[in-house]
């Protein structure tokens, strides 16, 4: 009897280990452990036993079955595994593949560069101001001390609708609204974004519409050192760190003193480069201290009050930024331009 | 203004100083050198050489076989094309070996089988602007005076070997359209000192005012007129320096006398007028406005006709100059000219602009009339001219001068301390500091204690207030001896409005749903301003528009938009989706500023859905782009506020689009454009939508309040209906939602059937309805109470039918 349960244990074993899947191994379990299994047999005979023997007997059959137990558990284990396996390299794939895109857009180049400038601004307190496209005469030239036959006007042509209105030729009648606005209290800490338009044929230098941002502060104490101060964070912000400003006295009718603003080129670090035409300087904006006129004009006591105004346009700063070599890109809208400014630094 | 850097020496006192250290300098201390230019550049071996034999050449007929002489004795041949070579002529001879402007290297040649040894130059050659050469050697070669040494550096006899500055100047720096005021400002800068010409005339006993009588009519435009009368002048070319100095400058040299009175422009920047007194056909000079209709045919023989706006010089009957701008051709010096009559004016810059813009006419005296000459410098710019005259045309000046004088010159003077100067340029200079920059710039200060009282010359018109001394002072001082500081004062926080942080979200979402940021024009033309407009207006139009494309003001987005995908779709790119947000203009009263609405709008075109290599592959249809609409209407909590209607509009699909309602607003629309238009433009199908973004902006949304998480579960009921075609899903979730009450909790479409197993007219369309109670587990009677009604509703309101 002992021998009749080993060699079953024996055949079972084998019968396990070349089980080759689950079914198969279902098939073992069931054949040698199930009730009608010949171990179950096997154990019938036990009555025939002594009693001494018995015992021995029957923890030997538990010993045999808990061996083929083993043993079907373990080969389960095996075979389970084996199968994940052969799934897994089933359903194997190429990643190199590419990805399903996600299609997103991005901001045009020029509002990206407004977004940044006004990000900066209002970071020092300023806050956003915007106004109509389309202007009073008065608004755009004389409150900004450009009278009528003003020789300046000559500067900036512009596209008249009736003779006291026109498309603002740039964001300063904003800064005026605003001063009027304020009823000559400061502070006035502004920045003004906005479509402007001159008489220009497009090419690739110029554009009948462009961007401007303009800023504007007024307080009681505005020093021309706190303009100098501004724009040396703004040009480090916007162009790097290393870039050094260099302020050149210049004439515009609404401030006095003016200057423009030059930083160092970015393109040769100052060495000379076709970029800023070999002097190292790139000129990025016009600056000054607003005009006593202009204040006047508005509301505010020039005595008591001072203030700095700046102006760039936005198209330079995205051409210098992002070296765009033609101003009409920013209008024709092609894809494979709008495209790629989807990145963020 | 373009600077001659040898003549500039006259007056100041460069040594030790480049031109290019001298340009660096005045650009940082105000007026921007535009460019320095070496008037000489890339030429070598060119010297004077003498034309001592001249024959044809055998075999050419436009060519001479000259022998020339370069001074040491022998005799170079060369031969020479230019139709005016002839013996006996000083030439400029390019030497073998030489190199002429764009690195043109001279060698030895053979013409038709002579040997040439050198060329024989123009001025052209030499590296002259065509424009600028004197006319009699405008088509050949430049003939040297007989007096030229020989073998010497042609270039240093023409007087190139110089560098010219190109000022930039503001509208504000009129002083320095003259050599004088450039002195000043350089001297300045310099801190040197200036020295000026003493004009010296010697005069004969006869006098002016034998000759000629001035009246002016017109006082206002003309406060001052000098004349004076040169007799026995000698036409002839000015001296080589002088013509260099003019050449330089950028004038034509012409004959002694206009060239001396074009050298007095650009040395005193006082414009001068020389007539000749025998043609003037009286002994009179009458100023006036011109008579209506009344003619002149002005130096560059065109006839123009006049105003009573424009100011002229008569002769006491008709024009015989257009004031301030150019002479007239009646009274033009020649080579016949022997007695001169000189003028020397004050005109008003507004009058002088008004001539020069009606006649389209700028002319060098025209420019700085416009921009205000001295006034104290009429006088001894007359002087001065008269003294060359004598000089270098041989001529007689008459004793004085006929004037006719109402000009109040007062120059300004303007009081400022130092602590305006320091406050202004945020600086911490004394009075002696400011006042030593204001005195290099020879203005006359009195200093009492803080405070400077300026007397400003007359030459600085441009300076009339404080700030304009504090500007004088801090450019001087050096801007980059500024420091760098920061505003102080209250601190403000620095934000966006509501409205602008709200369009920044729209950009955002629009972005992250696949649609790039257009910007384009708002001026477009009057054809494409009726098309998509929200509300209909009479186009604005632009006065003096530059072309019919941007001749009118925009009333939509759209149209601007599908040109962006026109242009894209022609460049075989399949797929185009943008916005943009804008204005559009909507007239109002005449002389009133337009209603400027801010809208937002999109179009989108061509495949939307695409992933080639896994096969998929989709157009754009018309819930695409309702879906970006809806989930921007909930990223803004606007979409329960929310409803479409069925649209007919021009340039859309009368059966694919629909008016977008905010409430009762209607807020804009969302369509397909009509195929007509599509096939027009050579597009796809083409979807858009334009909204007023100022509605949607400024829209009430419901505030943001936190709702519990369900803890009970919902039930589903999902029924297919079967409807009239023309009844719309909106309508039949209106219904569902009125019926279901609070406890419906949420409706959506999840079948559409509308093919050949329906009845005619009709189609299915399955909703799923979710049931919930926040505060407990429905039970089935509940909800089989409420969907009963649901579809009762739904039989009664919709004639809907549930399918089987
Ligand atoms: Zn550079």
């Amino acid at each position: 009897m002992q021998e009749r349960l080993k060699e079953l244990q024996g055949e079972a074993l084998e019968k396990v280990s070349a089980a080759m899947d689950l079914k198969e191994l279902n098939d073992i379990r069931v054949a040698y452990l199930g009730k009608k299994g010949p171990i179950t047999e096997v154990l019938k005979g036990m009555g025939k036993l002594s009693a001494e023997e018995r015992p021995k007997m029957g923890a030997l059959a538990n010993e045999v079955r808990d061996q083929i137990t083993q043993g079907i558990t373990a080969k389960q284990v095996q075979l389970e595994e084996a199968q994940i396996q052969a799934k897994l390299a089933a359903e194997t794939i190429d990643v190199t593949l590419p990805g399903r895109p996600v299609h997103t857009g991005n901001h045009h180049s020029l509002t990206r560069v407004v977004e940044e400038i006004e990000d900066l601004f209002i970071g020092m307190g300023y806050t956003v101001a915007e106004g109509p496209e389309v202007e009073k005469d008065y608004y755009n030239f004389e409150a900004l001390n450009l009278p009528k036959g003003h020789p300046a006007r000559d500067m900036q042509d512009s596209f008249y609708i009736t003779e006291d209105i026109l498309l603002r030729t740039h964001t300063s009648p904003v800064q005026a609204r605003t001063m009027e606005k304020h009823e000559g209290k400061g502070p006035v800490k502004i920045i003004c974004p906005g479509k402007v338009f001159r008489r220009d044929n497009d090419d690739a230098t110029h554009s009948h519409q462009f961007m401007q941002i303009e800023g504007l502060v007024i307080d009681e104490n505005i020093r021309m050192t706190d303009l100098k101060g501004t724009l040396e964070v703004f040009a480090k912000k916007m162009f790097g760190e290393e870039r050094e400003i260099r302020l050149r006295p210049s004439f515009f009718p609404f401030t006095e003193p003016s200057v423009e603003m030059d930083i160092s080129c970015m393109i040769c670090s100052g060495e000379g480069c076709n970029v800023c035409k070999k002097t190292g300087w790139i000129e990025i904006l016009g600056a000054g201290m607003v005009h006593p006129n202009v204040l006047e004009m508005a509301g505010f006591d020039s005595k008591k009050y001072t203030g700095f105004a700046f102006g760039m346009g936005a198209e330079r700063i995205a051409m210098l930024k992002y070296g765009v070599d033609d101003i009409r890109h920013f209008y024709t809208n092609d894809s494979r331009f709008l495209k790629q400014f989807s990145i963020h630094e | 203004m373009y600077v001659s850097y040898k003549w500039l020496q006259e007056y100041v006192d460069l040594s030790g100083i480049t031109p290019e250290e001298l340009a660096e300098k005045i650009t940082k201390s105000g007026i921007e050198v535009e460019g320095v230019e070496t008037l000489d550049e890339g030429i070598k071996g060119v010297v004077v050489g003498y034309v001592s034999e001249k024959e044809k050449h055998p075999s050419a007929d436009k060519l001479n076989i000259c022998q020339v002489d370069l001074g040491d004795g022998e005799l170079v041949q060369i031969i020479c094309g230019a139709p005016n070579v002839d013996k006996g002529q000083k030439v400029a001879v390019a030497t073998v070996g030489a190199v002429l402007p764009g690195n043109f290297k001279i060698k030895k040649a053979k013409l038709r089988g002579e040997a040439s040894n050198g060329m024989i130059c123009s001025l052209q050659e030499l590296g002259f602007e065509s424009k600028l050469v004197a006319k009699e050697y405008s088509e050949g070669i430049y003939v040297f005076p007989a007096d030229t040494e020989l073998g010497t550096n042609a270039l240093e006899q023409l007087h190139r070997d110089d560098q010219v500055l190109e000022l930039g100047l503001t509208p504000n720096r009129a002083d320095c359209q003259s050599m004088l005021g450039v002195a000043y400002e350089v001297a300045a800068i310099l801190g040197k000192d200036v020295k000026l010409p003493q004009p010296k005339v010697e005069t004969v006993s006869e006098r002016a005012a034998d000759y000629i009588t001035v009246k002016v009519e017109a006082a206002d435009d003309n406060p001052l007129y000098v004349a004076k009368v040169i007799k026995n002048v000698k036409i002839a070319p000015s001296p080589l320096w002088l013509q260099a100095r003019l050449t330089a400058a950028g004038i034509r040299p012409h004959n002694n006398v206009v060239d001396i009175t074009n050298y007095i422009l650009l040395e005193y920047g006082q414009p001068l007028h020389a007539f000749d007194y025998d043609r003037l056909g009286s002994k009179e000079i009458l100023v006036r406005r011109a008579n209506q209709g009344e003619k002149i045919t002005t130096l560059d023989d065109a006839e123009r006709e006049l105003t009573t706006d424009h100011l002229v010089i008569t002769n006491g009957e008709v024009p015989v100059a257009l004031a301030g701008v150019m002479g007239g051709a009646n009274s033009e010096v020649g080579n016949e000219t022997t007695t001169v009559l000189l003028e020397s004016a004050y005109f008003t810059g507004g009058a002088i602009r008004k001539s020069s813009k009606d006649h389209g006419l700028r002319s060098e005296a025209s420019a700085r009339y416009e921009k205000g000459v001295d006034p104290q410098r009429i006088r001894p710019a007359a002087e001065r001219a008269a003294q060359l005259l004598t000089q270098y045309a041989g001529g007689e000046v008459l004793e004085g001068s006929v004037e006719v004088d109402t000009l109040k010159v007062e120059p300004a003077v303007i009081s400022i301390t130092i602590d305006k100067i320091n406050r202004v340029l945020g600086t911490t200079l004394s009075v002696s500091e400011a006042n030593n920059i204001l005195e290099r710039l020879q203005f006359t200060t009195v200093v009492e204690e803080n405070e400077m009282t300026v007397t400003v010359p007359t030459r600085r018109g441009d300076i009339t207030i404080e700030e304009d001394l504090v500007e004088e002072v801090g450019r001087l001082y050096g801007y980059d001896n500024l420091t760098s500081t920061l505003p102080g004062g209250t601190a403000s926080a620095g934000s966006l409005t509501p409205y602008q942080k709200k369009r920044r979200i729209v950009r955002q979402y629009l972005e992250g749903a696949g649609l790039y940021q257009a910007i384009t024009y708002s001026l477009t033309s009057a054809e494409k301003a009726q098309n998509y407009c929200l509300e209909v207006r009479e186009p604005i139009k632009l006065a003096m528009p530059m072309s019919e494309e941007r001749s009118v003001l925009r009333l939509s987005l759209i149209p601007h938009l599908l040109e962006v995908l026109k242009y894209n779709s022609a460049r075989q790119i399949d797929a185009t989706a943008v916005y943009e947000t804008g204005s559009v203009f909507l007239s109002t009263a005449k002389n009133e500023l337009p209603e400027e609405k801010e809208h937002l709008a999109a179009a989108i075109t061509g495949l939307w859905e695409l992933h080639q290599w896994q096969g998929e592959k989709k157009p754009v249809d018309f819930f695409v782009l309702k879906g970006i609409l809806e989930g921007l209407f909930s990223k803004l909590g606007l979409l329960e506020q929310i409803t479409f209607a069925k649209l007919e509009k021009d340039g859309l699909h009368p059966g694919r689009s629909a008016e977008v309602f905010l409430n009762e607003t209607s807020i804009g629309f969302i369509g397909q454009v009509h195929p007509n238009v599509e096939k027009e433009l050579d597009l796809k199908e083409t979807y858009v939508f334009e909204l007023s973004l100022e509605k949607l902006l400024h829209a009430e949304m419901n505030p943001l309040r936190y709702e519990a998480i369900p803890r009970y579960p919902s039930i589903t009921r999902d029924i297919a209906l079967v409807v009239d075609q023309t009844t719309t899903a909106q309508a039949l979730s209106t219904v569902i939602r009125e019926a279901g009450g609070k406890l419906l909790k949420d409706v959506h479409v999840f079948d559409l059937y509308e093919g050949d197993r329906m009845e005619e007219g009709k189609k299915s369309i399955a909703y799923s309805l979710k049931y919930f109670d926040p505060e407990r587990t429905l039970t089935d009677e509940e909800v089989v109470k409420t969907h009963d009604k649901v579809l009762k509703a739904l039989e009664e309101k919709a004639g809907a039918v549930l399918r089987g």
